[in-house]
């Protein structure tokens, strides 16, 4: 295993919530692709077998700790300031995709844009914005 | 101040607890007013989200916030058959939660449309007076279509 890909297997299998979600995540290169299988207990909305809100806000968000976890190793997890979720469409009762594009890495500060799609990579159901606040490295 | 009729009080019993997402963290009702309701998120091994220091994850406290806005879009809206879906959702963190302390959330609806709530979320562990997040959403109501005449 590579160097990043041994950080963020590290960084997945030392979050006893990562697994609670049901998260893994594969890495190309740099660019690191997260993967949610669909589960009944993340449904929010069981008319329409909706993934929670907060289930996607989650995603997202440890989509981009787990790539800032490849791109600033740290013994330490690091922590969210802010975050702004944008639902666009409904999380269907299928498996979820998302990836991280680190706008700027900053000496404490990290901004990090994220977004995630089910079967069509145009057709995004949720988008992240966010702030997190970087932990000395390794 | 409005009693709450019995059948939101249900439907936020229900809301609370037998929501798949809920249900699987443990929610509880707190309490439900007009335009207000409160849940509890209890701490649990299989939540945490910094092994280091055993505190409960981020992610734990963005469901627990959905989901209080959630129900006080719902309570806003009484009696009226309804459903919601989240436009945004802005979390601020402050500070990590106590190490394995469960949280508590509390969230008020201030302004209800036709067709959007604006919903104001808190969350603290221990002291209500010492935040661990804030949470602003807008939230879109999805009525049933008004008889004819009725705009």
């Amino acid at each position: 295993m590579t160097r990043p890909a041994e950080q963020l297997e590290t960084f997945l299998q030392r979050v006893p919530y990562v697994r609670f979600l049901g998260m893994h995540a594969e890495l190309a290169g740099d660019e690191m692709t997260a993967i949610l299988l669909f589960s009944p207990h993340l449904v929010g909305n069981t008319f329409i077998q909706a993934l929670h809100g907060g289930v996607i806000g989650a995603f997202l968000e440890m989509t981009a700790l787990a790539q800032l976890s490849v791109a600033q190793p740290s013994p330490r997890v690091h922590k969210t300031i802010d975050i702004t979720i944008e639902y666009l469409r409904p999380g269907r009762a299928l498996t979820s995709y998302a990836r991280a594009d680190l706008r700027k890495v900053g000496r404490r500060i990290a901004n990090v844009h994220v977004e995630a799609w089910q079967d069509d990579r145009a057709q995004p159901f949720a988008a992240l914005r966010g702030h997190f606040l970087l932990s000395a490295g390794a | 101040m409005a009693e709450v009729p019995e059948i939101v009080r249900q439907m936020a019993e229900h809301m609370a607890t037998t929501v798949p997402q809920a249900a699987s963290l443990g929610f509880k009702l707190v309490s439900v007013d007009v335009g207000r309701g409160s849940i509890r998120a209890p701490w649990r091994e299989d939540l945490v989200g910094d092994p280091d220091t055993e505190v409960i994850a981020g992610g734990v406290v963005t469901s627990l916030l959905d989901h209080t806005c959630g129900l006080a879009m719902a309570s806003a809206a009484g009696t009226e058959a309804f459903s919601t879906a989240t436009l945004d959702l802005r979390i601020d963190y402050m500070r990590p939660a106590a190490p394995r302390a469960g949280v508590i959330a509390e969230a008020h609806c201030y302004k209800l449309t036709r067709t959007i709530g604006f919903v104001r979320a808190e969350a603290w562990d221990v002291d209500k007076s010492d935040l661990i997040a804030t949470a602003q959403a807008a939230f879109v109501l999805n009525r049933p279509r008004p008889p004819e005449g009725r705009s």
